[in-house]
């Protein structure tokens, strides 16, 4: 800021003052900086994926082993003890991670790519196209969106497929909303126009020139989609209609072990056997909502005053 | 305008400022003293940069978020500001000093009457009661010279034009009778049609209550109207202050001196005789409303036509019609003696190539996750099918040409001052190697050094490529700097068409008349002359 060049020069003018960094070393600034609970949900979901990935090495025993004692107590063998037809839970949690996270994960990426697409689309087009698009949308969104499913599932039957053919095109449609609202924003800058000027083609534009400048948002909606796809599913397999047996997972895990809630009074660990798969699903929603807050907090250009 | 001013009201002593970026503080204002007498009016002009507003509102004990001062006293009427804490200014900010803010548009709530927020601060400071707050506003209103007076205060901020929006705001400011006004850029969005009514209102309004003023602004012929001292900022340090004349007249040190001389560039205009563009009998809609009514304008081979005319006049129109983003509803364009087609989607690549665009805002021209190489890099790829090391070798030939270097490849448009981004588009435009490029207003964002290097960059490559610019302005002395033929539009209609010295030269029609006599001179006595003309 000290030179005074006497002659005027384009290069030296004075521009933000800003150093260039890796975008490794920005991430790492960015994480120094970060919140207890933003480091707390980076640890969670960390850890989270971490089972997931290696379900089958952490795993005591196999995904659907059967043993002897049905609703057997939690001891040494079995530590969190057996479910109603002798399969360890310890076991089913560990796979359940990688089954309920992994289909949430494949849900959400195809409700983003049906969805952030056409949203897309409909901003770059704004003409019948986006009428359409956007009318369609407001009546799935009119219908109930968990009736609908357990209808659609009923109609198509459960299997891991339609169950994340319909979970997704179901979600995509508030995906869409999102997208086609920050998209518009985009869309009017001057820089867009440039490049219809140009003769860009819309895969292009869309490509290119928007999708970089509305990836925040998008990825921090891609954290809380995955947190209600999740509860979503969970809450399908509850009413027996989402993953089916013998996979393990959380959702179903606390139907099958529910009645187990009633001999809390005689054995208070038998009471919370069908509580640990509702913790996982809680736990794991709390962790990414908080990593979301954060995200959304520093990518949103919301500064503390120094 | 010189008033006797003894009784001291504002004294700023050894201000230090700094800002937080980059995780450190840097600094920003670098001890600067200022001294504002009652009923003074003193004109605080520099560079973007230079700290202007930030001294201003330093001058309110205010600094911005992201901003602290860290040392000097601030004595406003024998308080010393620097010292209070937020709940004890409070009382002196909106009553006994005010701010009025450069873009009125963004400043103004939506939701909110005019005159309710005109007389909120003198109401809540128990000032005037309600009745005679808005009795009061209308009296201001009235001394502003608001058409209807009596009622416009009940519009909504989107019901009135920037001109009128900003004059609410000075009567906002005015409302609790302040001492102090801090004026920061008020008229540089405005037209200079418009901008002259602005300004004679806040000068009467301001000598007739006798308020102190502050006024910050990048130009200078607008300063020589208002203020009675001028005091000179670079790199947040003081250059030197003088009483308006004889700063005007005879400025001390070489920067003062530089600044004042932007404005002499001219370029001797020539005739062309082969036409590149030309558009004929354009009339165009945006859906019911018709902008352009008969338009035609012809554009000769390596001169800059420039069209001139307030916003709204259809000049930026008459641009998306050639682009063919908007498609004419009668006549044609025609592009070395053949039609273009009307729409976009209908043109061929090599037609596209053939005219480029530069944009007023350079912020919002170019993408800002995309690096300088990438944005130059993209007409060469999309046109000139180059790649790889040509692409990029080429890259550095545009960026020399610019007068840049190589070492801007990488940047991203947020690292770039205005007049390199500005620049960068321009070799954006110039990579595409067109025949016609459209400026759209590329210099009224800019410093006026910053101007003057980019109109001569604009000069010297049409020496060097013969290109034709359409170059689209309010700005006269930008247009004297550049064309070499002018195009006057009014509401839609092509006033006059001709060579510059035509144009320039009286008689003039009407409203060229008008136009022409609203460009503030560098003279002190320009408004007031021209006010008592105008009678």
């Amino acid at each position: 800021m000290s030179q005074t060049p006497e002659t005027y020069s384009a290069a030296a003018e004075v521009a933000a003052v800003r150093k260039r960094r890796g975008r490794f070393e920005r991430s790492w600034i960015a994480l120094k900086k970060a919140p207890i609970s933003a480091w707390f949900g980076l640890i969670v979901v960390s850890a989270y994926v971490f089972v997931a990935l290696f379900a089958p090495l952490l795993a005591p025993y196999g995904e659907a082993e059967i043993f002897p004692t049905p609703f057997g107590p939690w001891d040494e063998t079995h530590r969190f003890g057996t479910d109603q037809i002798g399969r360890d839970i310890f076991t089913r949690l560990i796979y359940g991670a990688r089954n309920t996270m992994g289909i949430a994960l494949m849900t959400t990426l195809l409700s983003f790519i049906i969805g952030g697409g056409l949203g897309l689309v409909a901003a770059i087009n704004r003409s019948w196209l986006d009428q359409i698009l956007s009318r369609s949308v407001d009546v799935l969104m009119a219908i109930p969106s968990l009736i609908f499913a357990l209808m659609l599932l009923s109609i198509f039957g459960s299997t891991v497929t339609s169950l994340i053919v319909i979970i997704a095109v179901l979600d995509s449609t508030r995906v869409f909303r999102l997208t086609r609202a920050v998209a518009i924003n985009v869309v009017v800058m001057d820089y867009v126009e440039a490049a219809r000027l140009r003769g860009e083609k819309i895969g292009w534009i869309m490509r290119r020139e928007i999708l970089p400048n509305i990836m925040p948002p998008l990825i921090a909606e891609f954290g809380l989609r995955f947190s209600f796809v999740f509860l979503t599913i969970a809450a399908l397999s509850f009413l027996g209609v989402g993953i089916q047996p013998p996979t393990a997972d959380w959702g179903s895990m606390v139907r099958e072990n529910a009645s187990l809630i009633q001999f809390a009074q005689y054995d208070i660990k038998a009471g919370l056997t069908p509580l640990l798969p509702a913790a996982a699903i809680a736990l794991l929603t709390v962790a990414v909502n908080f990593v979301v807050d954060w995200f959304l907090h520093t990518s949103s250009g919301l500064r503390d005053e120094h | 305008m010189s008033i006797e001013h003894n009784d001291v009201l504002l004294e700023m002593r050894n201000i230090h400022i700094e800002g937080f970026s980059d995780e450190q503080w840097h600094p920003i204002i670098k001890g600067v003293d200022l001294t504002l007498k009652r009923g003074q009016v003193l004109g605080l002009i520099g560079e973007s940069g230079a700290g202007k507003s930030t001294l201003g509102l330093a001058a309110m004990g205010f600094a911005r978020p992201g901003c602290r001062i860290t040392q000097g006293s601030i004595h406003f009427a024998g308080v010393n500001l620097a010292t209070l804490s937020e709940a004890e200014k409070r009382p002196y900010w909106g009553n006994r000093i005010a701010y009025v803010a450069q873009s009125a548009a963004a400043a103004f709530n939506p939701a909110h009457r005019l005159i309710d927020q005109t007389c909120e601060s003198a109401i809540r400071a128990n000032i005037q009661s309600a009745t005679e707050s808005r009795q009061d506003a209308v009296a201001l209103y009235e001394s502003l010279q608001l058409p209807d007076a009596g009622n416009i205060g009940e519009r909504y901020p989107h019901q009135v034009s920037g001109g009128q929006l900003q004059r609410v705001m000075t009567a906002m400011a005015m409302s609790p009778r302040p001492d102090l006004i801090i004026f920061d850029e008020p008229t540089t969005a405005l037209d200079v049609t418009t901008q002259v009514e602005v300004l004679s209102a806040m000068r009467k309004i301001v000598e007739h209550y006798g308020a102190a003023a502050i006024y910050i602004t990048h130009d200078l012929a607008v300063v020589a109207q208002m203020a009675d001292d001028i005091k000179v900022l670079r790199y947040g340090e003081e250059v030197e202050e003088a009483e308006t004349r004889t700063m005007l007249e005879s400025p001390k040190e070489e920067y003062t001196r530089s600044l004042w001389s932007v404005r002499a560039l001219e370029k001797s205009e020539e005739k062309g005789e082969d036409i590149v563009l030309s558009m004929q009998g354009i009339d165009a809609a945006y859906g019911s409303a018709k902008v352009l009514h008969n338009v035609s304008i012809n554009l000769p081979r390596g001169k800059t036509v420039a069209v001139v005319g307030e916003s709204g006049s259809g000049k930026s129109t008459a641009a998306r019609v050639i682009t063919g983003l908007l498609p004419p509803s009668a006549g044609s364009v025609q592009f070395n003696g053949t039609a273009l087609p009307a729409a976009l989607r209908e043109r061929t690549p090599e037609q596209l190539q053939r005219i480029q665009m530069i944009y007023q805002m350079a912020d919002t021209a170019m993408n800002p996750r995309q690096t300088v190489g990438e944005i130059i890099g993209r007409p060469l790829e999309f046109y000139l099918n180059l790649s790889g090391q040509q692409r990029e070798k080429r890259v550095i030939e545009l960026l020399e040409m610019i007068e840049l270097d190589e070492s801007f490849i990488d940047r991203l448009p947020s690292e770039l001052s205005g007049g390199q981004k500005q620049r960068v588009c321009i070799a954006r435009a110039l990579a595409a190697e067109p025949d016609i490029i459209i400026c759209d207003e590329v210099t009224s964002a800019l410093d006026q050094i910053v101007q003057e290097g980019i109109l001569q960059l604009l000069l010297r490559l049409q020496n060097e490529f013969g290109i034709s610019y359409l170059f689209i302005t309010h700005d006269i002395a930008t247009v004297k700097a550049i064309s070499d033929e002018i195009v006057v539009m009014f509401q839609g209609e092509v006033v006059e068409q001709g060579l510059k010295s035509e144009i320039l030269t009286p008689p003039h029609p009407e409203y060229t008349e008008l136009l022409l006599s609203s460009v503030p001179e560098m003279d002190p006595d320009w408004l007031t002359t021209l006010l008592k003309e105008r009678v």
